[in-house]
């Protein structure tokens, strides 16, 4: 591999490593709050994409005033979804809960064939995102510039609401101790709410991104990101934003580099980030900056 | 007396399912043969996901992973070499497998033993996991063995899959192993071996208290129901005759959840019903799936509804009817006879009520 290929590759294992950071940080944060993996996470992801497909083909909207619309919208189905699907479930043992998610998985996905169509769609262009920008000897679209600094503006914001705001003072509450926490007074339904609001916001935005990088739409396009995603934050250590984004772009370069260096494991790539989860689990199943949890008796 | 009447029951109803699967050929068309079978299959299928989840309390998204394993050895066993020939027309089949022909009965046991060893191999790892971790680490080793699979062109065509598997899966051979599937775990769950499943289930840190070897009782759980899932899978491949690795993904694990959950977590009646019902429904419903012409509405097909149907159905359950449909509760006459009477005597109640108060019924 010479130079230039490897900066070509390195540039596209950088926004790819970005895409799943951005999408990881929504499983941590719903697993930090409830203990619960948001199954039903790379379908909000999915929808979101669809969201604003539509809010830009349906109506006149320019794609600035859309892709807030369908942000909006995608936060909305992410509190829907814990309201009706998870809330109920709170206090029941943690299969069920798990059950449900899968459920609502397979709920929105089966009701994006049925409403969006089975066909896959093509994403519009989007003159601002879609240029071949060249820096050197690599060219890449420009809107793999803009999703590292989305990533990177989203983080900062995410550790200013938790670490500098109320609301987020009481998310760590919760995710300390959600009974003690009610009774300091804090709003648990609020909170878990507006986790998954949030959480949801950041599938969305990873869903637009995605489709701009990768133009297509398919109502099942949500499964493998959403478990790779998953996978990235287990690795990172669940419940940890930093580890969310340590574990998207560790998954992102692996997945590129090693089809970049050993192109005869193309076929294996989905693979990878399973062996890796097994691996991470085996050796350190807090993940590489998660605590480490005891269990009393 | 109340014993003597119950075996009588059970004989009898028994002897009727009997006599009525040995004719069944003779009087059902092939479409209800396919939808008779496949409950069978999925009986094996939901048993063996139930001894996990339901008795162990291990959830397992993994299930579609041994299927595939069990599947292609029987496949690729039982296969002739003309029809492997014809199969691998992209590259030549590995040379041991070339000639190999066994009978059915030794390649199903095949397939679930395969199915068994990977099993065991992938639990050293995977059940050291808890809850949702498990889940993934299985729903992982599932995709990687479809992966695997996918790629292994000489030793299973990859993603062209296997076509004119023979068509063993006949009535009596599927409904006997799910005959067997039902006395296996019923012997299972009542031995001592059973029980401590169910104490690993209840309380891991109990059972380790008590000296339950929790490690190995897992693993041996796993390996059962993998064997179970294995055998499943390989009735499934020669009922459909083709199979490919895109079959047993996560849809598929899906669909058995679903029956074990709906007929009640760690229930064996409740699976067999479960089934049944959701075998049934599955096809009664693909209905939804075709053209509609609702007096309002007219839909011109719209595909995935009938699983949208299915998704509700599973979160329904889970939301508001955790037990399923059996809780943890076997069938029993004494139960059925029971809500007879029950019912029998609130109809009379009401019927006295009625007369009493002066109304004509």
């Amino acid at each position: 591999m010479d130079l230039a290929t490897f900066f070509q590759q390195l540039a596209n294992a950088v926004s790819l490593g970005s895409l799943y950071a951005l999408i990881a940080i929504g499983y941590t944060m719903v697993y930090g709050i409830l203990r619960l993996i948001n199954f039903a996470h790379g379908d909000v992801f999915m929808i979101g994409s669809y969201l604003a497909f539509y809010a830009i083909s349906a109506t006149a909207m320019p794609w600035w005033a859309a892709f807030p619309v369908a942000l909006c919208l995608t936060a909305a189905l992410g509190m829907g979804l814990e309201r009706i699907a998870y809330r109920p479930l709170r206090d029941s043992p943690k299969i069920s809960v798990m059950i449900s998610a899968i459920g609502a998985s397979f709920l929105l996905e089966n009701v994006g064939i049925v409403v969006f169509g089975g066909r896959p769609k093509s994403f519009p262009s989007i003159a601002l995102f879609d240029t071949v920008v060249k820096l050197g000897s690599v060219s890449v679209l420009s809107v793999s510039l803009f999703i590292p600094a989305i990533t990177a503006l989203s983080l900062l914001f995410l550790e200013y609401i938790v670490h500098n705001t109320k609301t987020g003072l009481a998310m760590r509450a919760v995710s300390t101790d959600l009974d003690a926490a009610r009774l300091m007074a804090v709003d648990v339904n609020r909170v878990i709410s507006f986790t998954f609001g949030l959480g949801s916001l950041l599938a969305g935005l990873g869903g637009i991104m995605w489709t701009m990088r990768y133009p297509q739409l398919n109502p099942l396009m949500g499964i493998m990101p959403g478990l790779k995603c998953f996978i990235a934050a287990v690795i990172g250590g669940i419940g940890n934003i930093q580890g969310a984004v340590l574990g998207g772009f560790l998954l992102g370069f692996l997945e590129i580099m090693i089809v970049a260096l050993l192109p005869e494991l193309t076929g294996y790539r989905d693979a990878f980030a399973f062996v890796l989860l097994i691996l991470v689990l085996l050796v350190k199943p807090s993940g590489l900056l998660g605590k480490k949890q005891t269990v009393k008796v | 007396m109340k014993l003597k009447r119950n075996t009588i029951l059970s004989i009898a109803a028994l002897s009727c399912l009997a006599i009525f699967l040995g004719f069944a050929d003779l009087f059902l068309g092939r479409f209800a043969i396919r939808i008779l079978n496949l409950s069978a299959i999925y009986i094996v299928l939901a048993l063996s996901l139930n001894i996990l989840n339901g008795f162990t309390g291990l959830f397992s998204l993994g299930h579609a992973g041994f299927m595939a394993v069990g599947a292609y050895v029987s496949a690729l066993l039982t296969m002739s070499p003309s029809q492997k020939e014809m199969n691998f027309f992209l590259e030549p089949i590995v040379p041991f497998l070339q000639n190999i022909q066994l009978p059915f009965v030794l390649a199903l046991i095949a397939a679930g033993l395969c199915a068994g060893i990977a099993a065991f191999i992938i639990g050293f790892p995977a059940l050291r996991l808890k809850d949702d971790y498990l889940a993934i680490a299985t729903l992982g080793f599932a995709e990687i063995i479809r992966v695997l699979l996918t790629n292994a062109q000489r030793l299973t065509n990859g993603a062209q899959g296997l076509k004119g598997i023979t068509k063993h899966s006949t009535t009596p051979v599927v409904w006997s192993v799910a005959a067997l599937s039902v006395l296996f775990t019923w012997a299972l769950t009542r031995s001592s071996y059973g029980r401590t499943m169910k104490a690993v289930r209840d309380d891991e840190i109990a059972a380790e208290a008590m000296g339950v070897n929790i490690t190995r009782v897992k693993s041996v759980s796993f390996v059962i129901s993998s064997f179970m899932a294995g055998v499943g899978g390989a009735l499934l491949g020669h009922m459909i005759t083709t199979i490919d690795p895109k079959m047993f993904m996560l849809p598929l694990t899906f669909n058995i959840l679903l029956i074990v959950v709906l007929g009640g977590n760690g229930s064996i009646s409740g699976s067999v019903i479960g089934a049944i019902v959701v075998t049934v429904l599955m096809e009664a419903l693909r209905f939804l799936d075709m053209p509609m012409n609702l007096l309002v509405i007219k839909t011109n097909g719209l595909p995935g509804l009938r699983m949208v149907m299915f998704s509700l159905l599973l979160m329904l359950v889970v939301l508001y009817r955790q037990r399923g449909l059996m809780g943890n509760r076997e069938f029993s006459w004494d139960a059925i006879i029971g809500a007879g009477k029950r019912v029998f005597s609130a109809g009379n109640r009401a019927h006295k009520n009625s007369s009493k108060n002066g109304i004509k019924p």
